[in-house]
């Protein structure tokens, strides 16, 4: 039965979450944006200590709303809070129960530990499959070799504490079929960071070069099978993995886009109120003032992107395929959140560009959500492929 | 519990008039636009579905079912993705059966409740619109003043559905600012129906003008009587409607559009190989889903009672702007061709263009 009411427990949660966002998020947002590189020491002991009360990249409505009151706090200290993160996300997507038990178990004790992704290389971001990075096979090891850029809790992950889930190539002749993803632990020799980059946003959110020197580690630790399969090019394992990933991930990404739109949205509509300025809904078109219109608009589009949200983190919950939903979510979030702040910095005129107020940083901020997990453009253009029924190359 | 599933009963239903739109609506919807007549034996067989009658109590002569907004609007968007003219008309005597049954006294349930459950298509109509660029449904120009056991309207409405053939009326007017319904009998004094309007869509739903010079209305005809009724309500529900009619057409312009575009070839290959169409179509699709949600959010909020003005005219407002930027979409995808009569989206675009005016053309 089709059905938007949260049980008690989850509205506890997510009111939990939101007075989280208000206490810890708010209070230090602008200082580590101000700080980039600085590490928030303090705060991500406290969110270790609170980690029980929920994984931060659980996959199921609840636990997208609640990335959504946490990034309504702060986007970029969402993104350096301990937690199994992207990483996580790969091998509870991808990975069999001895993975899961032997990379998961650790984020439930000990020290604060962050789980990471490398993907990007310098020559290739959405072009996945275009990957460098080898993974050679030497008896019961894999020997990596590469540079992956743009690895979001990079320096974390390989210098304090945790895992990085890297893709590479085991048969460059194989392209697609060829690329796989592995698990390498924090320590292992051969894997170090080189930089950390300055960005336009979520600068608390460490952003790394991360290298691999024949970087040696155990055969098991590859996700799924090691087979490369040349037969079907267009759908090969190893990529069906990686996109599997995406699925999972995608609408994560989307629930954090929100939460930076509502952030500014509140801000916006909080200042008209103060000025006696009401939206009045249900006026006809011809007697809302422009401000009241672009209010409107600026609502209805954070609404569509949350119930695309929604519905791909619900279906993830059913186990329903949704590669097309995660990616119309991600693609209709990443967009909603980039026009909404940027809309909402024009309304407010000097209180929006101001760094007095965190409305500048917010439109920095959601920037990002337009970019990585994939464009908007590959979110779109895989959701044109789903629904025109084309294989990648009847459709480029 | 959040979910995004039609209740068994509810696939059912959709399944049901997923067939009719199908079947019955996509046969003759062209010709209907340009005769400008729909015959009458699509109503009658749409009416057998009991989709209005459905909520009505059985004592009335209904089948005792709930009146779903959620359900409304599955149906709403199956019809409207047939055809919206055909759709409006088989839906058009909800307007004045749903705020009775919602709203009205005891006494015009039972007056006029089981009218709407006769195994034949009973046209009745509602009247709010007025003919002015200005229009404002919350500040009607429309007048109700009591004088003796009566009431007195005055005003001018347009887009009155059916209103030739329709034995009810409901009529919208401001009392002391205060907007009400009035029910209003075929053939009342002072009831002066205008010529058929000429529109540029829903062509084959006869629309009319309609006048009131000193109409009047027995005390007790005012819907829900003494207590009068939740015009908000009504107007929300409305917009609920028009919104789940907006994806319906949306999702028809997107469908074709992205059928022929896989079809139609240039340099060689399909258009649709083309990222410029390709991403238009990925746009339609994502964005008749997003209204699609949306409406189902307002409509869940309705049946729940809660209040749902914000709700539904934002949705209301999304699905306007995203109907005529699909419509749109498929005439441009089909290029010269989306222009000519022989293609359905010309007519999808006229009739997409429509959902800003159509304030209170129908309800769930």
């Amino acid at each position: 039965m089709i059905d938007f009411e949260l049980s008690p427990e989850e509205q506890a949660i997510l009111e939990q979450a939101h007075e989280d966002a208000v206490k810890l998020y708010r209070p230090i947002a602008r200082y580590y944006d101000e700080h980039e590189h600085e590490s928030p020491d303090e705060f991500i002991d406290t969110m270790w200590a609170k980690r029980g009360e929920g994984a931060l990249f659980g996959l199921g409505v609840t636990a997208a709303l609640r990335i959504e009151e946490t990034c309504w706090g702060d986007a970029g200290l969402m993104l350096v809070s301990p937690g199994p993160g992207l990483g996580g996300a790969a091998v509870m997507a991808t990975g069999t129960a001895d993975q899961h038990k032997r990379f998961l178990t650790r984020f439930n004790e000990g020290e604060p530990k962050w789980g990471a992704m490398a993907m990007t290389e310098p020559s290739c971001g959405s072009d996945t499959a275009a990957i460098q990075t080898t993974a050679v096979q030497d008896g019961n090891e894999w020997v990596l070799n590469g540079e992956k850029i743009f690895v979001t809790w990079g320096k974390r992950a390989v210098e304090q504490a945790g895992i990085v889930i890297v893709w590479a190539t085991v048969d460059k002749s194989a392209g697609r079929a060829g690329m796989k993803s592995f698990v390498v632990e924090c320590g292992t020799p051969g894997m170090k960071v080189e930089k950390l980059e300055h960005k336009l946003g979520i600068k608390a959110s460490d952003t790394a070069t991360v290298v691999f020197e024949d970087c040696r580690i155990p055969f098991e630790n590859i996700l799924g099978s090691p087979e490369v399969r040349k037969l079907d090019k267009t759908k090969t394992e190893g990529f069906k993995k990686a996109m599997a990933t995406f699925d999972a991930t995608r609408p994560i990404v989307a629930a954090m886009a929100l939460g930076v739109g509502r952030a500014a949205l509140d801000f916006v509509k909080e200042t008209l109120e103060k000025d006696g300025i009401e939206i009045r809904y249900g006026l006809p078109r011809n007697k809302l003032t422009s401000i009241e219109r672009d209010v409107m608009d600026m609502e209805a589009n954070y609404k569509a992107a949350k119930m695309l949200m929604m519905r791909a983190t619900w279906m993830m919950s059913q186990l329903l395929p949704n590669s097309i939903e995660s990616s119309m979510a991600k693609a209709k979030a990443g967009l909603a959140v980039t026009k909404i702040t940027q809309k909402a910095v024009e309304l407010m005129g000097p209180l929006g560009y101001s760094r007095k107020y965190l409305l500048e940083k917010w439109m920095r901020d959601g920037k990002i959500n337009d970019l990585f997990e994939g464009t908007g453009q590959i979110n779109m253009l895989v959701v044109a492929r789903r629904v025109l029924g084309f294989s990648r190359d009847q459709l480029k | 519990m959040i979910s995004f599933t039609p209740s068994e009963e509810q696939q059912m239903i959709l399944n049901t008039i997923k067939q009719f739109a199908t079947d019955e609506i996509r046969e003759i919807y062209r010709e209907c636009e340009e005769s400008g007549e729909i015959p009458d034996d699509i109503v009658n067989t749409a009416w057998e579905l009991g989709l209005i009658a459905t909520g009505i109590p059985e004592d009335l002569g209904g089948l005792g079912g709930e009146q779903s907004a959620v359900t409304g609007s599955l149906i709403a968007e199956e019809l409207a993705w047939g055809d919206l003219a055909i759709a409006m008309k088989i839906l058009c005597p909800a307007l004045v059966a749903f705020p009775i049954l919602e709203m009205g006294t005891e006494e015009q349930k039972r007056k006029y409740l089981p009218a709407f459950c006769d195994e034949k298509y009973k046209a009745a109509t509602a009247a709010l619109i007025e003919p002015r660029f200005n229009f404002d449904p919350l500040a009607l120009s429309t007048t109700a003043k009591v004088d003796g056991s009566d009431y007195v309207l005055n005003g001018e409405k347009c887009y009155v559905q059916l209103a030739a053939e329709a034995d009810l009326l409901l009529v919208y007017a401001a009392e002391n600012g205060s907007n009400q319904g009035f029910i209003i009998e075929k053939g009342a004094s002072g009831l002066e129906i205008g010529e058929r309007e000429k529109n540029m869509g829903i062509k084959a739903l006869p629309t009319y003008e309609l006048t009131l010079k000193d109409c009047r209305v027995p005390k007790e005809n005012r819907l829900g009587g003494e207590a009068g009724c939740d015009f908000n309500r009504i107007l929300n529900r409305s917009r609920v409607a028009l919104s789940a009619m907006a994806v319906g057409v949306g999702r028809a312009a997107f469908e074709y559009s992205r059928d022929y575009a896989i079809d139609r070839h240039a340099f060689g290959e399909p258009i649709a190989s083309r990222q410029a169409i390709a991403f238009m179509i990925a746009e339609m699709a994502m964005e008749v889903d997003a209204t699609r949600l949306m409406t189902w959010e307002a409509a869940w909020k309705l049946d729940r009672k809660e209040e749902a003005t914000k709700d539904s005219s934002l949705v209301k407002m999304y699905a306007d702007d995203m109907v005529l930027k699909v419509t749109d979409g498929g005439v441009q995808i089909l290029g010269g061709h989306g222009y000519i009569r022989e293609h359905p989206v010309e007519l999808w675009l006229r009739n997409g263009r429509g959902f800003v005016t159509f304030d209170g053309m129908a309800i769930v």
